[in-house]
């Protein structure tokens, strides 16, 4: 290989000597529309001019960004974890003062900043089990099932590790939701897996359909060892609640066919809609009776991301693990032990949320105002979007019943989508390029998440400000206004 | 696709013994000395990085002026470098881009001058995450039909063998010269790539340093040969320097490996692909708790480290706290900052307690019948060879476990004192070890000499 005509070496690492599966990951969240929205922000800090005066990153679900307040009593333990000296300082109230010695307590020489045991702090454990069984009206949780995550996504991905194995036709298969968090997709094209897809219902509020459960895994079957089934509820991208009847026939489903269930439940939180209600998959298996509860297995994951919390830079996130052989048990403990453990302080955040100020303690009344202000700010905001959005001709946006975000479909003129198959681009992609650089704002195309050949969306979150919500919403009308009428 | 020496699932279960509640034991308290982690054997936390961390967390606290004035502008500057000023938000980019910036003028300081880039740092959730998840992640192919092939020092620390081989890749052990105090011998490097032959393909060279266990600190010349070797065999170089605050003696200094390559001018310099690896969780901070780091990549081709950035975006799992932890750890107060003379007399104890037990450690390990201990130039661990008796290798045989495993298991249970047996860490066919961190108290040597002198007497 020459360059400027001397002679250049060959790298030990090139592109066709990485490992190929690394290739093939994409992640959109993160991806070129994100990358391009810093460009320009930055571009905007220089003093270039744009035509708006700041770039709203309504692309990720990060809920500090914009601009929610975490929980004061949440800090004020994390802060007297992290410099005990602060036990001795009045402005602090005695139930996080107690809060946080507890916490102390369980860790190695009343540090946060010593190793845990890999599977997570003890006592923590303890704590989730314990929020489960309150939670799940009183369904037994063994805290030896309970793993303390650096996030769901750790989670998931290692619980998909385990799960992945066999070659060709026998190379397992993974059912996931379309449209989906492309975290799953990411992990499974990473893994080498088959990413099995099978269609929400967007014209019945985007619910999953037993028949094209069944036509996804009968068309699998010929090519691939279907093993695992994920669900993500309340959804994202879409926003959608299940029902705890859809729930119970996925769990039949999955009982029938063989399937480990994963169940993604870090919005069980964010419940808005009216007769809408979060139905842990746990509780629901076991209220079908041992011929389900005592065979299906079932993995369900939470974080400290989402929610009333929103505090997804602390990474924390457990996972409970139902019926899992015993064996494969030990794999998975000995798996997660080569991360050594997950960080201390998401640990001693997750034991905090699973365990708030109760009646009576010094800090439970405005733990409970500021906690509600949140959820009803977001329930709000997610009746707003749906409005507003349906107002638009050519966008409608199904009810954002919970989650963080709104997914509506919108019609992409026909010039336009031949534009952006021209430019190598997907339709929606190129739709919401043209919006960032136009307006500022920053959303996720339908692509990255997947969608029905032919249909195009953007995901939203619901998180600014409701007075800045209101002002994307309007822009993002007008936007479209502009763009099919240019288009036309 | 997992395998697990017996060692480790005794050690585990030597874990287990100590946990199981009820269960009277001949001892008063458990003298946990397997790991590194300072904070737990007593270690203090350094109060101007708590005092930080605990100011972002609650950014009420900088109001009060409890906290001094240099601790509330960190916070302040850090706070600022978050999106919504938050610790609690993920941040458009998983990486703080200001605090990466830190971290290259932070290597570009320690190297003397070599520039550093921060396009090629990224931050990591703790170094073990980082070699397994971000870099032998894309090296190793699983499918790859001979196995992708990593030489590995022997004797090495557990986790990272485990990465190897759960990644589906072979560790190929190059062993260190223990009587010339763990020196690496490119001869041996040598051997060990010959091994490989029709069993593996070595596409990598794994050097851990300051070594662990093996107390080694690297001499440049050594340094200089292993990066030839690497250059020669086409080998990528992975080097985990993550105890290069701990250097002990007058006649050793740590030189990192980026520095030693650039010094050794073209055609190294531009060619030999090199990852390094640091952390918070060793050094003086010892935050192992907090799960940060950073990895810096050096001539990587540039493609392939658009995908491992693109992968680590996809991971976003450092926490904030660790990030800012980092930048504590980079940029540490200096001197005329009002945290400088606590800061400086809490890194110095900690500096003359390990002097401290190095030396006392040594003389009184090696005044043990049946004990040689190599002098530790640096790292956090004491890795002494005992030569168990027969009757005792018999003994460990009948009960089912490794010599000095069941070494450990009996000073476990006669005192108290939780060591690692060095079957763990890949040493020599029919040589014992045991390793112990040097972040200890007075009690650890007593309780060893005393069970060590009537072990080998009962054995005898």
């Amino acid at each position: 290989m020459t360059e400027n005509g001397v002679m250049s070496r060959a790298k030990v690492l090139t592109i066709d000597t990485i490992n190929p599966t690394v290739k093939k990951v994409e992640y959109a969240v993160r991806g070129p529309i994100v990358q391009r929205a810093v460009e320009l922000e930055r571009e905007l800090s220089q003093g270039m001019k744009k035509p708006f005066a700041e770039v709203i990153k309504a692309n990720i679900g990060d809920a500090h960004a914009m601009g929610q307040q975490p929980i004061t009593f949440f800090r004020q333990v994390l802060a007297l974890c992290s410099y005990p000296e602060l036990l001795s300082d009045n402005t602090f109230p005695e139930d996080a003062k107690s809060r946080a010695c507890r916490i102390l307590q369980s860790c190695g020489g009343h540090s946060m900043g010593s190793y845990s045991a890999s599977q997570g702090i003890d006592s923590v454990r303890k704590d989730v089990a314990r929020y489960i069984e309150r939670r799940d009206g009183g369904v037994p949780c063994d805290p030896d099932d309970i793993y303390l995550t650096t996030g769901a996504s750790d989670g998931i991905v290692t619980m998909l590790k385990l799960l992945v194995s066999g070659e060709g036709a026998t190379r397992t298969g993974v059912m996931i939701s379309i449209p989906q968090y492309p975290l799953y997709s990411a992990a499974l094209a990473e893994l080498g897996a088959v990413q099995i897809n099978y269609y929400l219902n967007e014209d019945k509020c985007w619910s999953m359909d037993i028949p094209e459960l069944q036509r996804a895994l009968d068309e699998a079957r010929e090519y691939c060892n279907p093993r695992a089934l994920c669900i993500i509820n309340p959804g994202n991208p879409t926003g959608q609640v299940q029902s705890r009847e859809c729930i119970e026939d996925v769990i039949r489903f999955a009982a029938k066919e063989r399937l480990f269930l994963m169940a993604d439940e870090v919005y069980q939180d964010n419940v808005y809609a009216d007769g809408c209600q979060f139905h842990s998959f746990k509780k629901v298996l076991f209220e079908m009776g041992p011929e389900y509860s005592e065979t299906v297995e079932l993995a369900s994951f939470h974080s400290t991301s989402k929610c009333y919390m929103g505090e997804c830079g602390f990474r924390g996130g457990y996972m409970e693990i139902i019926n899992m052989d015993n064996e494969v048990k030990a794999q998975l403990t000995k798996l997660v032990s080569v991360r050594l453990c997950p960080p201390v302080p998401g640990q001693a955040l997750m034991d905090l949320v699973v365990n708030p100020p109760q009646p009576g303690e010094p800090s439970y009344d405005s733990f409970i105002k500021e906690r509600t202000a949140t959820l009803s700010a977001l329930a709000e905001k997610a009746k707003l979007t749906e409005q507003v959005l349906n107002t638009v001709q050519g966008i409608s946006c199904n009810p954002v019943q919970g989650a963080m975000y709104s997914f509506p479909r919108i019609t992409i003129p026909e010039k336009a989508v031949k534009e952006a198959t021209e430019q190598g681009q997907q339709p929606d992609m190129f739709y919401c390029m043209k919006m960032l650089e136009e307006t500022g704002i920053c959303l996720v195309p339908g692509s990255g998440f997947g969608q029905k050949d032919g249909t195009y969306h953007f995901r939203m979150t619901i998180l600014p400000p409701t007075d800045k919500l209101k002002i994307l919403l309007d822009k993002v009308k007008e936007f479209h206004q502009k763009f099919t009428q240019q288009y036309s | 696709n997992l395998t697990c020496s017996s060692a480790q699932i005794a050690s585990t279960q030597l874990r287990e013994v100590t946990d199981m509640s009820g269960v009277r034991k001949p001892y008063k308290e458990l003298i946990d000395v397997c790991w590194c982690d300072p904070h737990s054997v007593g270690v203090k936390p350094l109060t101007f990085v708590r005092q930080v961390l605990a100011a972002c967390v609650y950014p009420q606290l900088m109001k009060s002026h409890e906290l001094p004035l240099d601790v509330r502008q960190r916070a302040q500057w850090l706070l600022g470098r978050c999106d919504g000023g938050s610790v609690g938000s993920y941040n458009a980019q998983p990486c703080i881009p200001e605090i990466i910036e830190k971290v290259s003028e932070f290597t570009t300081r320690r190297d003397g001058g070599v520039p550093s880039y921060p396009e090629n740092i990224f931050i990591s959730t703790g170094s073990q995450w980082a070699i397994m998840v971000d870099i032998l992640n894309v090296l190793v192919n699983s499918e790859a039909s001979p196995k992708t092939g990593v030489l590995t020092p022997a004797p090495c620390h557990v986790t990272s063998m485990m990465s190897i081989t759960a990644l589906g890749a072979a560790a190929v052990p190059y062993y260190l010269t223990e009587e010339q105090g763990w020196t690496l011998q490119v001869e041996e490097l040598q051997r060990a790539l010959e091994s490989a032959k029709g069993v593996c393909n070595p596409v990598a060279l794994y050097v851990i340093n300051p070594g662990n266990p093996a107390g080694l600190v690297q001499s440049r010349k050594s340094m200089q040969e292993v990066i030839r070797f690497a250059s020669e065999k086409r080998l990528f170089l992975l080097a985990d320097e993550v105890y290069q605050d701990f250097v002990y003696g007058e006649n050793r200094e740590f030189v990192s490996y980026k520095r030693v390559l650039a010094e050794m001018g073209p055609p190294y310099s531009d060619t030999v692909e090199l990852v390094s690896f640091h952390s918070t969780s060793k050094g003086f901070m010892g935050e192992c708790g907090m799960r940060g780091g950073y990895v810096e990549l050096v001539n990587l081709d540039p493609a392939v480290q658009k995908h491992i950035f693109k992968l680590i975006s996809k991971s976003s799992c450092t926490p904030v706290l660790a990030q800012m932890a980092l930048d504590l750890m980079v940029n540490p107060p200096q001197p005329g900052d009002p945290s400088y003379p606590l800061y400086n007399q809490q890194t110095q104890h900690i500096k003359n307690m390990l002097a401290q037990n190095v030396k006392t450690t040594h003389e009184v390990l090696n005044s043990l019948p049946g004990v040689i201990s190599q002098p530790v130039e640096g790292g956090a661990f004491v890795f002494p060879r005992v030569f168990l008796p027969p009757k005792a290798i018999q003994k460990a045989e009948e009960e089912g476990m490794q010599p000095d495993t069941f070494y450990c298991v009996r000073l476990l249970e006669e005192t108290g004192v939780l060591c690692c047996p060095g079957s763990e860490f890949e040493q020599k066919e029919g040589t014992y070890h045991i390793r112990y961190n040097l972040t200890y108290t007075s009690h650890l040597l007593r309780h060893l000499t005393t069970f060590h002198t009537k072990f080998m007497k009962d054995f005898s």
